[in-house]
């Protein structure tokens, strides 16, 4: 490993709101008038608006030329680092996102089909959503799979309306108010528990790495709605009691959701539904080849579960009868539904198509070379000055995922995690992600190296880390100072909270500094 | 140890490179790498799926199935009811498809700078047309924006009823319904919905004074409604609002903005909608996004659950970047303490719509709403004299009209299906939805429908019911 890391430079733009640009009576696109005949017969438009409401003001919004809108754009999406540079952002599985994929879901097939569309005119679509529930049955063990949900909290979220659907069918809803989850679960299984209107219990980790068998008997009750775990982790970490887990909350009546956010590490090597989960729920956007788009979406959380929950998933669901394809709306015991339509079809598209690309062997690949990769990186990662791994008696591999510590290097330099992020940077690396709150190591960092990077990528990723620890300990005020390439510099801290700052929009902005 | 032929998405599919990052490992097997998971949770039995694609093949197989569809391209549409078929100008769709923003996550504030700012651009140009100063980042659907909203104004009074307005979509009300809890739960919020006058569409005044006491959180209503009708008693509405300590809710269509009146202007207090209008395909559904503005307020700013994203200066003199603003409310901060729930929305639709919105102006919003109401009130009176046919609500509407086919003997999904045949996608069936209304169907007409596609409309409608 011999990668000396250069500096990059990003584009400095220094791009003005757009709010700033344009000038009075630029047109960006205009519209055909309507017709001579129908201007006479219907009059002028202001007085088809009841004057109560007719707006007496014009927007305040920039008035510009085509070009001048797309290049500024364009401009921005230049100064967005992203998978230009190397990015192995960990818990969220970032693959490639081929390219074929993109030009079949922007068709018009697809893109110009309206969702009210009588089902003779919807068959394609419908057998490629058919397909991809076939195809994640096959990898999961689940039953029935639905697509509404908008992004892996979302799905989280149908779990929860399920599991009151459920309960409520048995009598027990008002009786069964706990969902059980451990803290490493994320974020959204215990917010989305919590918005459903359960009192959320959650689990704390043993040495281990994973919560003991012991606390979670104490946390199972008559009043046990359901378990909403991960596993592994978001920090790599497989915990190996889990059918027992399933097994305690079975016993107690709960049902088990499994939160497969993390299905990159084991896809092909097991199936929630064998371990005895009742559901489970794949990200579409990430782990099944479509974009994540930042923090992000449009998304698909895709949920599936046994077909004994089935009859309680939102409707529509999409039915094949051997000839043709149906959306099923006659489910009376159905929680209605969570997202107005049926999910954002562009995004099953691309998922089936990279699900196709894979086939069976790629897709256990993906597991293989994701977890050799995370491996492989630990290997050089732990060798560096004021870097630790999380859990150091827990001695077995993990799995994608690494979760590390910083808190040496800071308590010898004063460099902490977030200047190091910055400082990556600089060096083209997209800054690495941390850890969800509460964190639970200081400094954390976990990347995840995912199937898609070479060997190479790895290799630069592990020295820049080596070379900004360097600089730490050599001249710590530059790393502190960073980004020195990127296209602006870091925020002053707390500018975006603070209320005599804080500005969501331009018109706050303006009003808020009186510029 | 993989297959001998590398794959194209994984750079490491070589065997080669899998020995040598195994050796520096010292391990003998990829498998061995597994340890963590026993034997008894793996899988006996390997995935089972149809062989893998090369991209030629794959093109052929997807073209081929989605050959079964059928476009608005290749028929006259008038569906609407929430996925609205306006012009996408091709440089949204340019914009928005780069793979800078479809490959990012979230880095730092320097190295996501164009995207964050485009994100703030979208902010800022919905705060001018709702004209309000907070607005946040994009959320799933126009129904998980106003159960959000329903779910702040129940936490800002501490009451947990809401009066809704019965003239709403279905769907958008069973979301609503959905994040209001089931009676079972102990934070259930009981929603109430307001009828509507049977002659005007508008909201029964009465019936929402019977509604609304010290018991309500908010009320809610939408303009233009489901029914398409504009709700021009806002005032009205907002006063009696207010006067129960209630908050007002209200929902749009932006795209009306440029002609119809901001709610705030007549007393909202939180203005939720869509953004699928501003720019966004109906992508067979999955174009829906919604939004969620108030007033920049601690009061308000401290309820939103999603995620908001604001200006600062940098700590280099005269420069700004963007970051997260109050990230530590929302669940990503709080966990189950955090404010309701956030995650994956639709933020590349919130480029899009910052795109559209740049290039549209304040004229282009303007003429627009003034090209909507015309060609829509065309299309109402042209279809008003089919011998039979009948408009339910005949004025004061915005792009939808409910269209009542009671006079001719027919049912809407005949009439569709006659339609249908002659290359045109009648009106979503309202028949079942709303049963006061007899057989009648929701018509969209936006700036996109011509003159002379009226006419063929008019035509077509015309035999459909002769025959």
């Amino acid at each position: 490993m011999s990668i000396e890391p250069k500096e990059l430079q990003a584009p400095v733009w220094r791009e003005p709101v757009i709010h700033q640009m344009g000038a009075a009576g630029r047109r960006g696109v205009l519209f055909s008038r309507v017709e001579d005949e129908i201007e006479a017969g219907v009059g002028p438009a202001e007085n088809l608006i009841p004057d109560a409401v007719r707006r007496r003001d014009r927007p305040a919004l920039p008035e510009l030329s085509e070009p001048e809108v797309l290049y500024h754009y364009l401009r921005l999406s230049q100064q967005t680092l992203g998978m230009m540079g190397i990015s192995l952002f960990g818990t969220c599985t970032m693959k490639y996102n081929p390219a074929v994929n993109e030009a079949i879901a922007w068709r018009p097939e697809i893109t110009e089909v309206h969702p009210l569309q009588h089902e003779d005119t919807l068959q394609g679509t419908l057998e490629i959503v058919h397909g991809m529930d076939l195809i994640l049955r096959e990898v999961s063990g689940m039953d029935q799979f639905v697509f509404q949900a908008g992004g892996g909290a979302e799905a989280a979220y149908v779990n929860c309306a399920v599991t009151r659907g459920y309960h409520a069918a048995r009598g027990e809803l008002e009786q069964r108010d706990e969902i059980i989850t451990t803290i490493q679960t994320h974020p959204s299984s215990a917010a989305t528990a919590a918005m459903a209107g359960f009192k959320v219990v959650t689990l704390p980790l043993d040495e281990n790495g994973y919560p003991s068998l012991d606390a979670l008997k104490a946390a199972v009750s008559n009043r046990t709605a359901a378990l909403m775990v991960n596993n592994p982790d978001d920090m790599g970490v497989y915990n190996p009691e889990m059918k027992d887990w399933v097994r305690i909350v079975h016993e107690a009546g709960g049902l088990a959701f499994h939160d497969s956010a993390n299905f990159n590490g084991i896809i092909g090597k097991l199936r929630p539904r064998e371990l005895g989960f009742d559901a489970c729920m794949f990200m579409l956007h990430k782990t099944f080849g479509a974009p994540k788009s930042g923090v992000g979406g449009p998304a698909v959380g895709a949920y599936g579960c046994s077909a004994e929950l089935a009859p309680f998933l939102p409707s529509p669901l999409v039915a094949f009868d051997g000839s043709r394809y149906h959306l099923d709306y006659d489910r009376p015991q159905s929680i209605g539904k969570i997202r107005e339509f049926w999910g954002n079809v562009p995004v099953v598209v691309k998922a089936y198509a990279w699900s196709r690309a894979m086939g069976a062997e790629g897709m256990a690949q993906v597991s293989d070379l994701s977890v050799l990769a995370n491996n492989y990186m630990e290997k050089g990662l732990v060798a560096i000055r004021g870097v630790t791994r999380s859990h150091p008696d827990a001695k077995l591999p993990r799995l994608e995922m690494t979760r590390y510590s910083l808190q040496t290097l800071k308590e010898e330099t004063g460099v902490d995690i977030h200047d190091v992020q910055n400082r990556m940077s600089d060096f083209g690396i997209d800054p690495p992600w941390t850890s969800h709150e509460p964190w639970l190591l200081p400094e954390p960092f976990t990347p995840e190296a995912g199937e898609m990077w070479g060997k190479e990528a790895l290799d630069t990723w592990v020295a820049v880390v080596k070379k900004v620890s360097d600089e730490a300990y050599s001249n710590p005020e530059h790393v502190k100072t960073a980004p020195h390439k990127q296209a602006v510099h870091r925020l002053k801290p707390g500018a975006t909270d603070d209320p005599k700052t804080r500005a969501t929009t331009w018109r706050a902005y303006q009003r808020k500094t009186g510029r | 140890m993989g297959e001998s032929t590398a794959h194209p998405y994984m750079a490491n599919s070589v065997p080669e490179l899998q020995r040598e990052m195994l050796d520096a490992i010292g391990a003998d097997s990829i498998e061995e790498l597994f340890s963590q998971i026993p034997a008894d949770h793996r899988t006996n039995r390997p995935i089972d799926l149809p062989p893998a694609l090369s991209e030629s093949e794959l093109t052929r197989h997807l073209i081929g199935i989605l050959a079964k569809n059928r476009t608005v391209e290749q028929n006259l549409n008038f569906l609407g009811a929430g996925s609205w078929q306006h012009h996408v100008p091709a440089a949204c769709d340019e914009v928005v498809r780069r793979n800078e923003w479809l490959t990012s996550v979230f880095g730092e504030p320097s190295s996501d700078h164009g995207r964050n700012q485009a994100w703030f651009e979208f902010c800022s140009q919905l705060a001018e047309l709702v004209d309000l100063d907070m607005v946040g980042l994009p959320v799933r659907s126009w129904g998980g924006a106003a159960g959000s909203a329903l779910r702040m104004a129940s936490r800002l009074t501490g009451r947990n009823e809401v009066a809704v307005v019965r003239a709403i979509d279905p769907e958008r009300l069973s979301v609503i319904r959905n994040y209001c809890e089931p009676v079972e739960m102990a934070n259930h919020i009981a929603v109430r919905l307001v009828g509507y006058d049977p002659a005007t569409g508008l909201m029964d005044l009465d019936d929402l004074r019977a509604a609304v006491g010290d018991q309500t959180a908010a009320v809610y209503f939408e303009t233009p409604s489901y029914l398409g009708v504009i709700e021009h008693q806002g005032a009205a509405i907002a006063e009696i609002t207010h006067a129960a300590g209630a908050e007002l809710i209200v929902g749009v269509d932006p795209l009306s903005l440029g002609v119809l009146a901001a709610p705030v202007s007549y007393g909202a207090d939180i203005v939720v909608g869509t953004i699928q209008p501003l720019g966004v395909h109906l992508n067979t559904g999955g174009g829906v996004g919604g939004f969620i503005a108030t007033r920049d307020d601690d009061r308000y700013a401290h309820q939103y659950p999603s995620l908001l994203i604001s200006i600062a200066e940098t700590i280099e003199p005269g420069e700004y970047g963007f970051g997260l603003s109050l990230f530590e409310q929302s669940s990503y901060g709080k966990r189950d303490k955090g404010n309701d729930w956030t995650g994956h929305s639709v933020y590349m639709w919130a480029i899009a719509a910052a795109t559209y919105m740049a290039l549209m102006g304040p004229k282009g919003f303007e003429e627009i709403g003034g090209v909507i109401l015309q060609r829509a009130h065309h299309a109402a009176r042209r279809l008003a004299e089919i011998e039979g046919v009948r408009v339910t609500f005949p004025s004061g509407f915005f792009k939808e009209f409910v269209v009542n086919f009671d006079g001719t003997g027919r049912e809407v999904g005949e009439i569709n299906e006659s339609l249908r045949e002659q290359g045109i996608f009648g009106g979503k069936d309202l028949s079942q939805e709303f049963p006061e209304l007899g057989a009648s169907a929701l018509y969209c007409v936006t700036e996109i429908h011509t003159g002379n596609d009226i006419e063929r409309l008019v035509g077509a409608l015309t035999k459909a019911i002769a025959r």
